[in-house]
């Protein structure tokens, strides 16, 4: 581990000040620690958040409201978010393994780093962490990529659960910062790769995520988290599914679907939900549904098998929150 | 042999310390003044160095030396081979020479005052080399695979004419397995710490055989052998990691030399993938030949297994193949792919878990050829000898474990047809195959010291990963003493005390064992002879046959007294006895019998037909392994196995980039082993066999056989439930995601 200098700050305005003048956030430190150990990040000045008051869970309304500093294992417990957005506390619990959650925010979850192992070594070329190196997953061990949102410099999946949850239910993040406060949808948090895969997300310098708004809908309840893969604790997802429905009588009113480990960020499936609108539940459906998430998926040459998990999931997914499982 | 410890549940003598920290591992001995090193590890796979730019490291904070090929001392490097080195080939001269013979291969050691500095100066550290391509993968077609060139015979055997036996067979299956590069990844990290006095080096080191560590490193170095001492009290699991002497061990005595004080050195996580030995990958082919009502004619069993380019590791891949089964005609060849990759090692269960799992694999193919069930089909195939080494076997319980296995296990309910089971949408399948470890025993002595206090210190140099060496071997030392668990203090890994054999082979029960029971004897006879010459003893002036021992007493035969209790006789003289014996069985048994353990391994799949997850619900081993001397520890070996061959069927492997040969998932979130919510219900029992020809204790060891027969017991099993026949391993989700 390189050299830093550690601040810990009793208000939001001494976060900032910190940040903006190029400290890095520390929360949890189950990310950043572990990189800045391997030296892939290499920040001088830590600044820890962790004494700010932001880790209220709380109803207000129909809505759930998260604050940044919340550790994943309190979310995934607390009685409102059981009853809000059960959701939302099945994808925590299906991420990481109880030891990390005990540690990890929400924040800190948002704003974790690819797992592409490429990344993590010093001594291979990565576009991420050295911008114009090259990327040495595209021709190399790639089973665990991404097969949607690539780039020809960057491939790697991200690793989140519950971003996949929180993009799927529309949910919307408050920040701050040296110019002041604004609040956006998750999903424009997170950015493509394209030619600038060392730039992830969209916060401005020294922004400071505060909480986490999920709306409630009449989808809310009726809504589960599927995650696949090859064991069945302390994995990231090969393919994973957060999916939602509000149904009437036997058909679908409508339909939240979003996805996990197939995507350069967690992927919204519009198409499959408008294609489930008015649908009555049933496996045929969902899978005519699901064949839409297929649509502009470009596989390596280790993840093909992610061209048929991926619906396969969704299906899966579905069919648990509709009931007919 | 009347028992009343052996067979016991006793708990772990040395549990406390674990759960407490009390116990120490070899990173645990600080030493005054200590400095830290780390390895720098080649980022090329193949080539050799070319520049090596230390000036700036060394002017890092806290560094004190740079070690490379450069000004690395040259080592004496003499001829030293154990038994568990590779018989042809010689071992890694490290910082030797500018050559890359493998990625990860050590090119430069730093170090420095602490840790932290020691590991940004090895991170700082730039190293130019002319890098080729290496060849890591033996489908290459650059990979040639040759003929192991050394004597120990697990190459070739032939009885019959198998290819006429193949060729003439109304039923038939003829197919290969692939199965994947495994690391052991124990939790403890391989560490080491150097102190040199003089000429004198001491090593407290992570090692599961530390006798064969001080001889190496002795010829190594060029010392002469009692010039090194190697402690190693616990080990936080190897699975055969710890039984070679790796480079890391010869750096750091190495370093501790060039900077004059105590030299600390632990691998990462990452390294222990490059230089610490791994499961060679392997390439099999299986034919088997049998007739309609499924007499096997006919078996040709062909192995492929990788090694480096350096040492010819070999391993009994195929060994089993020639006793499992009665068949007039069998042959089995064995051939290296030497490649550019560090040597690889022993690792839990070696070579028959990988044979096993080719064989049962497709002897279950064969079954369903045939339309007979797997269980009768291995029953009808039962040999009456090992038809192999032509001689009977000293017990063998096959059958009995197959016949007490299927009852527990309720194999009656399966119904043979894949596909056919069901629990709710979960395709549910249910396999079994069989277990077979050889008996292995070896040459060990051991000391036991009786104190006039009534207590008895037992010394060895044997070593506990966590199968409870420490707690069997008290259980022989008190069973044999007639004394209290209590009373009974066992000491081991230290190279100081008498010899044994490495912790491995699942040899230390029945090689250790039988050690502590004939120097506890001796102690016993040293006893009664101390009385007989007391005046003041009841049993003075009786012949040595005349006394007998009985709880810890000494008392004249026929006598019914409680006898004199050996505390007495030992105050008497204030001396306490010390006794030194080594384990001796008769050689022609040995010469006489095959040995071997068997088991019949039951495995229930649960798979998930939308989006492929594979679930073991349950498992069953039922193991003929001779005396039980602790079902308590017995049964947590075999458990601890079979989640190994969990492991080994759905999810470890080394997964190697083909460009440069770097394992690119050298890390404990990628690496995948089962976690606990991967672990159904595990159940091992044990068929009673009374075996008199393996050893004094009629033990056969557990800890090998435990791992073999599960991995091809789940593949079977998939098989039943999806239709599909996946011959590689590890299985995964995609390779089921289509049945
Ligand atoms: C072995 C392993 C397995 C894992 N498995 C999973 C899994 O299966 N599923 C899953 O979803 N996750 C998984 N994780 C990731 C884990 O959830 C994240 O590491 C964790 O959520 C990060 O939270 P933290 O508080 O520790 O973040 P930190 O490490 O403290 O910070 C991470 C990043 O977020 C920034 N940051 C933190 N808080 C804020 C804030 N309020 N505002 C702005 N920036 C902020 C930091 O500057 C840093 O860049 C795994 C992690 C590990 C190590
Ligand atoms: S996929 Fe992205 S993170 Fe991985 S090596 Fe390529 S550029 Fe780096």
């Amino acid at each position: 581990m390189l050299p830093f200098s550690f601040e810990k700050v009793r208000t939001e305005q001494d976060a900032i000040r910190a940040a903006a003048a190029g400290a890095r956030y520390i929360a949890g430190g189950t990310t950043l620690i572990d990189l800045m150990r391997d030296e892939v990040e290499r920040p001088e000045r830590l600044v820890d958040i962790n004494a700010l008051p932001m880790t209220d869970i709380r109803a207000d309304g129909a809505d759930l409201v998260i604050g940044a500093l919340a550790r994943m294992s309190d979310v995934a417990a607390h009685p409102e978010t059981k009853r809000l957005q059960p959701l939302i506390a099945e994808s925590l619990i299906e991420g990481a393994s109880p030891q990390l959650r005990n540690m990890a925010s929400m924040g800190g979850n948002l704003l974790q780093r690819v797992r592409c192992p490429y990344f993590r070594m010093l001594d291979a070329a990565c576009n991420k962490r050295d911008p114009g190196s090259g990327c040495s997953a595209i021709d190399g061990l790639n089973a665990g990529h991404a097969i949607l949102g690539t780039s020809d410099h960057c491939v790697a999946t991200h690793p989140s659960d519950v971003a996949v949850a929180l993009v799927a239910l529309g949910a919307a993040m408050r920040v701050r910062g040296p110019n002041g406060e604004r609040t956006f949808p998750v999903e424009e948090l997170f950015r493509l790769p394209g030619d600038t895969p060392h730039l992830e997300h969209t916060l401005r310098p020294g922004e400071l995520i505060v909480e986490i708004r999920v709306p409630g809908g009449p989808y809310a309840r009726q809504a589960r988290y599927l995650k696949v893969r090859d064991r069945a604790s302390y994995e990231f997802a090969l393919v994973s599914a957060a999916v939602a429905l509000e149904l009437e009588g036997g058909s679908i009113r409508q339909a939240r679907v979003a996805v996990g480990g197939v995507g350069t960020r967690p992927w919204r499936m519009r198409a499959v939900e408008e294609a489930l609108r008015g649908k009555p539940v049933g496996r045929d459906a969902f899978a005519e549904a699901a064949h839409l998430a297929l649509e502009g998926t470009r596989p390596l040459s280790h993840n093909h098998y992610k061209v048929e998990l991926l619906p396969r999931t969704i299906v899966r997914a579905l069919e648990m929150a509709g009931g007919t499982a | 042999m009347t028992t009343t410890l052996i067979g016991k549940p006793v708990t772990r003598v040395d549990g406390r310390a674990k759960v407490t920290g009390a116990a120490r591992y070899a990173a645990d001995f600080n030493q005054h003044a200590q400095h830290y090193a780390v390895i720098v590890s080649a980022t090329a796979g193949l080539g050799r160095v070319t520049a090596l730019d230390d000036a700036p490291v060394r002017a890092m904070p806290g560094v004190v030396e740079v070690i490379s090929h450069r000004n690395a001392l040259r080592l004496a490097y003499g001829p030293h081979k154990a038994f568990i080195d590779p018989e042809v080939g010689e071992r890694l001269h490290v910082l030797q020479d500018d050559q890359v013979r493998f990625y990860g291969q050590p090119v430069a050691v730093v170090v420095a005052d602490t840790l932290d500095h020691a590991e940004r100066a090895a991170n700082a550290l730039r190293i130019s080399y002319a890098a080729e391509r290496p060849v890591v993968d033996p489908r290459d077609p650059k990979a040639l695979a040759v003929e192991p060139s050394g004597s120990r015979g697990h190459s070739h055997a032939a009885r019959g004419d198998a290819d006429r036996a193949l060729a003439d067979a109304p039923v038939k299956v003829d197919v290969t397995y692939d199965m994947a590069r495994e690391n052991h990844n124990p939790m403890e990290p391989h560490a080491v710490v150097a102190a040199w006095e003089g000429d004198r080096l001491t090593l407290w080191s992570k090692s599961q055989f530390v006798v064969n560590e001080q001889a190496e490193i002795a010829a190594i170095f060029g010392l002469p052998v009692q010039n090194v001492q190697v402690n190693c009290p616990f080990i936080g699991g190897a699975f055969g990691t710890s039984l070679r002497t790796w480079p890391h061990v010869t750096i750091a005595a190495m370093a501790a030399r060039q900077v004059g004080r105590p030299v600390k050195l632990v691998l990462s996580r990452r390294q222990m993938f490059f230089t610490t030995g791994h499961r060679p990958r392997t390439l099999q082919r299986v034919a088997i030949g049998a007739t309609r009502d499924g007499r096997i004619t006919g078996i040709i069993h062909e192995g492929n297994g990788e090694t480096s380019r350096y040492e010819e590791f070999t391993e009994a891949l195929l060994s089993a193949t020639s006793y499992m089964y009665s068949c007039p005609n069998v042959r089995t060849s064995y051939r290296l792919t030497p490649l550019d990759i560090g040597t690889p090692n022993h690792m839990r269960g070696p070579g028959e878990s990988s044979g096993m799992f080719a064989l049962e694999s497709a002897l279950d193919e064969l079954s369903y050829e045939l339309g007979i069930d797997p269980i009768e089909l291995r029953r009808r195939n039962e040999p009456t000898m090992d038809e192999g080494e032509n001689k009977p076997f000293s017990s063998r319980s096959l059958v009995q474990c197959y016949e007490r296995g299927a009852e527990r296990f309720g194999w009656a309910q399966r119904t043979p047809a894949p596909r056919s089971m069901r629990d709710g949408r979960l395709l549910v399948g249910l396999g079994v195959a069989s277990a077979t470890y050889p008996v292995w025993y070896l040459p060990t002595s051991a000391r036991v010291r009786l104190h006039a206090d009534g207590t008895a210190a037992v010394e060895v140099a044997a070593s506990d990963m966590g199968p409870g060496t420490y707690t069997s071997m008290t259980q022989v030392a008190a069973e044999t003493l007639g004394i209290p668990v209590e009373q009974v203090r066992v000491s081991i890994g230290r190279s100081d005390f008498p010899p044994a054999p490495p912790h491995g082979g699942s040899m230390t029960m029945a090689s250790v064992g039988s050690a502590v029971r004939a120097a506890c004897l001796a102690a016993r006879d040293e006893v009664a002879r101390r009385a007989i010459a007391d005046q003041r003893s009841p049993v003075f002036g009786a012949a040595l046959e005349g006394v007998e021992w009985i709880g810890g007493s000494v008392r004249r035969l026929g006598d019914a007294s409680a006898g004199q209790p050996y505390r007495d006789i030992l105050a008497g003289s204030g001396q306490p006895i010390e006794a030194h014996a080594s384990n001796h069985r008769d050689p022609a048994a040995a010469q006489r019998y095959s040995m071997h353990s068997f088991g019949a391994v039951f495995a229930e799949v649960a798979i998930d037909p939308d989006v492929g997850t594979i679930r073991v619900r349950r498992a069953l081993g039922a193991y003929g392994a001779g005396r039980i001397v602790n079902p308590l520890l017995a049964s947590s070996q075999c458990t601890g196995g079979m989640i190994g061959g969990i492991g080994m069927a759905l999810m470890e492997q080394t997964a190697l980039d083909v460009r440069d040969g770097r394992p690119v998932n050298a890390h404990m979130a990628d690496y995948l082993m089962p976690v606990n919510l991967d672990i159904g219900q595990l159940e091992a029992l044990f068929v009673d066999e009374d075996d008199p020809h393996v050893n004094a204790l009629g033990v056969k060891g557990l800890g090998e056989i435990a791992l073999v027969g599960m991995a091809p017991a789940i593949a079977n099993a998939i098989h039943h439930a999806t239709g599909k026949r996946v011959r590689h391993l590890p299985i995964r989700i995609e390779d089921v995601l289509t049945a």
